[in-house]
């Protein structure tokens, strides 16, 4: 520790360039997540057809969406550096904090992506109507804190499994619920066009939620990432 | 003057004992060759000190003029080659050392990485994706990544393998320099490199003799 | 060895009077006898529950496998006992308020305790290598049990609530709940703890047992 400021954001950006780089060239993640969400969407849009849903059901498809895609696509950040065993150079180079700030970017960047891609998809597909936006705008932030904050690590965790399959989303499950409920119904709150202040508890949640995780996967990530 | 010192080391994956015990020092200026069966144990020693796999017991201690360095600095002076260090296939050579250089904080612009890689010879392939590279290559570049900030301490795994002739001559080179630079281990079970040791650490008799 | 024929003797008596005695709750009837099943069992749970997340953090300060097979064991039985809990939930639910799962803050609370158990162990038979098996399921260990301020926090403004506890406890404990009911609930709390710290004690043995004979 003792790094200046300066060298360290040099050095997490080297990492997920470096990320960004092998995943345009690879497009593992990108492939699952956009076919995952787009498919999904696809569907429901199909099935539900003229039928008109109430708001409710609307947020809470569309959390499901992103949390499901981004149960197929955030996992390999860790897995395939474990599988292309290059973790081992990765830390003879940088300092596990490193490692893991740079993951976390990551996969925060990939989320935003995913919901740029989903949000337009959804208002169009299924008449998802944001009368508050800058309420969902806060949500979709600090949601999207929260979800990566959560499951960074626990990507981390499942890529030194030997059997990995539906690990991630088992592990992952029961940890992001009280997230996933908090989101849905101030999403809900968004759309409905309720006023920010009475949106604010549930922004409260879901800012302490991201903060908790953050610093509690933050100080375990040591103990899953060295051997 | 950098010194590195093992004392009471012991390592254990659950309850399979890889080896126990192990103490020497070696000072600057010496090398230190390592060998044993298969199995014995001799990369998982190199890997604890290189500082990525944690004994079960004991210390590794790198004193730098007398100084003991910590994690981070530990980190700074060591160079590593070993067959399961991989870098990354869907890069190229320069890409990989550009990353490997910004990440460490290391100030090498582009044309100092080249001629690095000239030095391996390595220059023409630069641009080409290492899953392109034989194995032959990617032991040569991994050496590049290892000598890059001129370690005080290198620790070779297998340092010949895969390499031809003309790459063994620069392997020849490296360990001589490095030598002259600070301090050497090796680990193998090859004739033609166990003669470069000083001392030999012999796993399997955990043994430690001085080669007069 | 007190507390062991302690616990007997609790069990028994709790398990014979239960039958013997007028419900406990009049409006339920007789499926209310379940109260003195159910809620224990539920404790029990988010007991075992506390001792995983202790010997996890245990683990993963001083690296002694003891601790690591203490967090396992005490996962096992949690899962065990939370799946008691949920069953007697669900017959009681049945009887009381018509179907067998509704949703409500405490029912989903136990379902998540037991996806969280079951997570666990399902990442424990993932790992192989001792070692790694041991700090990973410390760090989920220690992980999950953070999530549960925010369950606890979170669920109720939810979804609304069904359970008696809430009417019971909320306003009327001192009053409304007479000695005799109050006491052998009390037992059956005891005796169920100290089952569970019994099995548990138990099955800690067995393990360190049979990895010195292996060793």
């Amino acid at each position: 520790m003792g790094m200046k400021s300066s060298t360290w954001t040099s050095r997490v950006s080297a990492l997920f360039l470096k990320d960004f780089k092998s995943e345009l060239r690879t497009r593992y993640s990108l492939n699952a997540l956009i076919m995952f969400a787009v498919v999904t969407l696809t569907a429901i849009s199909f099935s539900v057809g003229m039928f008109s849903l109430n708001s409710k059901v609307k947020a809470s498809l569309f959390w499901i969406v992103i949390f499901f895609s981004a149960m197929s696509g955030l996992a390999q950040v860790f897995i395939k550096e474990e599988e292309s065993k290059t973790s081992t150079i990765l830390k003879l180079v940088a300092s596990a904090e490193t490692i893991f700030a740079g993951k976390l970017l990551y996969n925060l960047i990939l989320l935003f992506f995913l919901e740029l891609i989903v949000v337009p998809l959804f208002i169009v597909m299924l008449g998802f109507s944001i009368l508050n936006y800058w309420l969902f705008f806060s949500v979709l932030i600090l949601g999207s804190l929260g979800l990566v904050c959560a499951t960074t690590i626990i990507a981390a965790i499942v890529a030194k499994a030997s059997v990995k399959g539906a690990l991630f989303a088992v592990l992952s499950f029961p940890i992001l619920l009280p997230l996933l409920v908090t989101l849905i119904n101030v999403t809900n709150l968004a759309s409905e066009g309720a006023s920010f202040s009475h949106g604010l508890r549930d922004l409260q949640v879901l800012f302490s939620y991201a903060v908790v995780m953050f610093v509690a996967s933050f100080l375990l990530f040591d103990f899953v990432w060295e051997e | 003057m950098i010194s590195l010192e093992v004392k009471d080391l012991s390592k254990s994956f659950g309850y399979r004992k890889v080896f126990e015990g192990i103490n020497f020092s070696i000072q600057s200026g010496k090398s230190l060759v390592i060998t044993g069966k298969n199995g014995s144990g001799k990369t998982t020693l190199l890997k604890i000190l290189a500082g990525f796999l944690r004994p079960s017991k004991g210390v590794v201690i790198i004193s730098l003029d007398g100084q003991i360095r910590k994690k981070e600095d530990k980190r700074k002076l060591l160079g590593f080659v070993a067959p399961d260090l991989f870098l990354y296939d869907e890069l190229t050579a320069l890409e990989n050392l550009e990353f490997l250089v910004q990440v460490q904080g290391l100030g090498f612009n582009k044309s100092e990485l080249n001629k690095k890689l000239e030095e391996m010879g390595l220059r023409g392939r630069k641009d080409d994706l290492v899953s392109t590279y034989s194995s032959g290559m990617k032991q040569r570049l991994k050496y590049v990544f290892a000598l890059l900030n001129n370690p005080q301490i290198l620790l070779l795994d297998e340092p010949g393998s895969n390499l031809d002739e003309p790459g063994l001559l620069l392997l020849d080179k490296i360990i001589e320099e490095q030598k002259k630079r600070g301090i050497l281990v090796l680990a193998t079970n090859d004739q033609r490199e166990t003669k470069h040791g000083d001392e030999i650490l012999n796993l399997d008799e955990q043994s430690f003799s001085v080669i007069p | 060895m007190w507390w062991k024929i302690l616990t007997g003797l609790l069990i028994s008596i709790v398990v014979i009077t239960i039958f013997l005695m007028p419900p406990p709750q009049k409006e339920l009837g007789e499926v209310s006898r379940i109260f003195f099943f159910h809620v224990p069992v539920a404790w029990v749970t988010v007991l075992a529950f506390l001792f995983a997340m202790i010997n996890s953090i245990l683990y993963l300060s001083k690296k002694d496998p003891r601790y690591d097979i203490q967090a396992a064991v005490s996962s096992k039985l949690g899962f065990l006992f939370a799946i008691l809990a949920t069953l007697s939930g669900a017959i009681f639910a049945k009887s009381a308020w018509g179907s067998y799962w509704n949703w409500d803050p405490r029912e989903t609370s136990i379902f998540i305790l037991l996806l969280i158990y079951g997570a666990y162990l399902a990442l424990r038979s993932a790992i192989e290598a001792e070692d790694r098996k041991a700090n990973l399921s410390a760090v989920y260990s220690i992980l999950a049990f953070i999530t549960v301020p925010f369950l606890v926090f979170v669920v109720p403004r939810v979804f609304q609530s069904l359970h008696p506890a809430d009417s019971v406890i909320n306003s009327r404990i001192k009053i409304q709940i007479p000695f005799p009911v109050l006491s052998i609930f009390l037992c059956s709390l005891l005796g169920f703890s100290l089952l569970f710290i019994w099995i548990y004690k138990l099955e800690v043995k067995i393990i360190l047992l049979d990895k010195k004979k292996h060793s």
